[in-house]
């Protein structure tokens, strides 16, 4: 940095600089009130949703007063949910095609990451490069030729449909973040176990498993993530209300012609965001750190 | 890119192998390659099978006829770009991805910008708060929004009301609901540019920032020759990637409008739904999706590059 370009049009003297101190805090008060503002406009719609779902059909439909607040909260709607057979086998289908979605996921996903950034082979270049356009590809480009190949495998109404799929959007970002992580462990590490005569496998459980642990972390949140908020693929493969998932379920189950309990469906909304949020309130910063991984390196 | 510093690992001194004979080297290294293949078959399997091969299914099948035994050539091509109803397909698709992502990325930035002045005090809580949009499964808030903007009920349109404003029918007009539809894309997408962009944010050397004041930079002149430059890469691949992800949106328009008013506020994806799956015209709905193939593969051979030369400036 030159010095000497633009010091001659802007002096700024010295006795400024209580002024200049002063100028800083108003910008991070500014920062405060402007980010206080952004935070009330973007949780407008999980507010209205948590409050909604603590009122009454009778309470929703009188339309009278603000419905911005609950005169009398009840916890009937979750409550009837919670007893419901029917959200009680939408809660179930995604629980099990989730937790099927992520084991499968990351154990393609682990292996394949491990074999490209450690082993290689002929083309194994190639195909990082193909996971990542796989990755760019979204769940709305291929899902009609899908939805043929699922009637031939008779997989149509069936939740096994998602567990095939799911994967597929899934494992190729799981893989990218694994890859990123395990070529930053040295060589050295698992060259030395190479010497010390541990097998592929071990130096994969042993070493390398436990070392990239926070990427597991972060690409395991991706796979929950893919799979707990589909709606697309459950939508279109999914016709019957006992195969349905939360999110099919809720929107297309629980709205029926124009009697809207909304009380319930907000209820039941709020229990199936309830998940994801509890995991990124914990695990927030793994998940970070893995998606903008490529944006802090360097 | 190796940065090992970090890494508590009790493991054996390294020391680099020793060299062995010639034959069994190879022998070695064969055997390595064909391991390193067999972990890799799961996942070549998954995309040769429901990646590669649904993609050229979809083109033979967009040149079938409805009942799907005659072969047409690029007749439902022509077909459905002749139609006003999918010109208007074109048309919202290319508008709703825009403005939507040039909005967030704006957002984003204005965001990360305001999150990086408070300097990490209360970060985790603050940046917790602006994350829910993007947290809550779409299709759920989606679904929460269809019910802000209610017609007889929408608690909006209450709150204009006791500020003295008239009520505004949200879905009810084309023009709104493609508005409407705008909006929550960006309510929802926002929270993702201002993590990326706070990360870049973070990345870049103070130093230059000290070394910009001393020379007499304004604020306005450190963004454009600072902040902006440095951030080049980060903004164009996330502003890329999200006009991909945007551009074949299908839960927001599916639930908030199903296309309407007027099929007005179809996108691509929510149209070859409806073509494809609702009225089971599985040959013409393939077609409306390949529509989409050419701008997503532009777009992801942009991403491709520039993550690529991201790469190389790392190594």
């Amino acid at each position: 940095m030159s010095a000497s370009a633009t010091a001659g049009n802007l002096p700024r003297p010295k006795s400024k600089v209580g002024s200049m101190e002063q100028q800083r805090r108003m910008a991070l008060w500014g920062s405060y009130i402007a980010l206080t503002i952004f935070v009330i406009i973007f949780l407008v719609p999980p507010f209205y949703m948590i409050v909604t779902s603590l009122k009454t059909s009778a309470e929703i439909s009188a339309q009278a007063g603000n419905p911005w607040i609950v005169k009398n909260p009840t916890f009937d709607n979750y409550w009837e949910l919670m007893t419901n057979a029917a959200f009680q086998r939408y809660f179930i289908n995604s629980v099990w095609v989730t937790a099927v979605t992520v084991t499968l996921s990351m154990t393609i996903a682990i292996l394949a990451a491990f074999s490209l950034s450690r082993m290689g082979f002929k083309g194994s270049q190639v195909l990082s490069t193909g996971v990542f356009l796989t990755y760019l590809v979204p769940p709305s480009l291929l899902f009609i030729p899908l939805f043929q190949i699922l009637g031939w495998l008779g997989l149509i109404n069936s939740t096994w449909a998602l567990v095939l799929l799911f994967p597929t959007l899934a494992v190729p970002f799981c893989t990218w973040i694994m890859i990123g992580y395990f070529s930053s462990i040295p060589k050295e590490l698992d060259e030395a176990a190479l010497i010390d005569g541990a097998s592929y496998p071990q130096i994969l459980v042993q070493i390398f498993i436990p070392v990239a642990m926070p990427g597991i972390i972060a690409a395991t949140i991706f796979a929950f993530t893919v799979a707990w908020g589909a709606f697309l693929y459950p939508l279109a493969y999914l016709y019957s209300a006992d195969q349905a998932t939360l999110t099919v379920g809720i929107v297309r189950e629980l709205i029926k012609g124009d009697v809207f309990a909304w009380g319930m469906i907000m209820a039941a909304c709020a229990m199936a965001a309830a998940p994801p949020i509890i995991i990124y309130t914990f695990l927030m910063d793994y998940y970070i750190a893995g998606l903008t991984a490529g944006a802090t390196k360097g | 890119m190796a940065d090992g510093s970090t890494m508590v690992v009790g493991a054996a001194p390294a020391t680099s192998p020793a060299p062995r004979q010639g034959s069994s080297m190879k022998q070695l290294a064969r055997r390595r390659s064909m391991a390193a293949l067999v972990l890799c078959a799961p996942l070549i399997l998954l995309i040769v099978c429901l990646k590669i091969y649904p993609t050229f299914y979809a083109v033979f099948l967009s040149m079938l006829d409805r009942r799907m035994n005659n072969f047409v050539g690029f007749d439902n091509f022509a077909f459905m770009l002749s139609r006003p109803s999918f010109q208007l397909v074109i048309f919202q698709s290319v508008l709703f991805a825009v403005t939507a992502v040039i909005l967030k990325a704006f957002l984003g930035f204005v965001l990360a910008h305001l999150m990086h002045n408070i300097r990490g005090r209360h970060e985790r809580v603050w940046r917790g708060l602006l994350l829910v949009p993007w947290v809550i499964p779409l299709s759920l808030s989606t679904l929460t929004w269809w019910w802000l903007f209610d017609p007889s009920y929408s608690a909006f349109n209450w709150t204009l009301g006791m500020m003295g404003f008239d009520e505004i029918p949200f879905l009810g007009t084309v023009w709104n609901a493609r508005f409407s539809v705008i909006a929550v894309n960006v309510w929802f997408g926002a929270p993702f540019f201002m993590i990326m962009y706070l990360a870049a944010l973070k990345s870049v050397p103070e130093q230059l920032y000290e070394a910009a004041s001393i020379d007499g930079a304004t604020a306005v002149q450190r963004l454009f020759f600072i902040t902006i430059p440095m951030m080049r890469n980060i903004i164009l691949i996330t502003v890329l990637y999200s006009l991909i992800v945007t551009f074949a949106d299908f839960d927001i328009v599916r639930i908030l409008t199903n296309g309407g008013p007027q099929d007005g506020t179809h996108l691509f994806a929510t149209y070859a739904f409806v073509v494809g799956i609702q009225s089971g015209n599985i040959p013409r709905g393939a077609t409306v999706s390949l529509f989409m193939f050419p701008i997503l593969a532009a777009l992801a051979f942009f991403v491709l590059r520039d993550v690529m030369k991201r790469n190389k400036e790392m190594a």
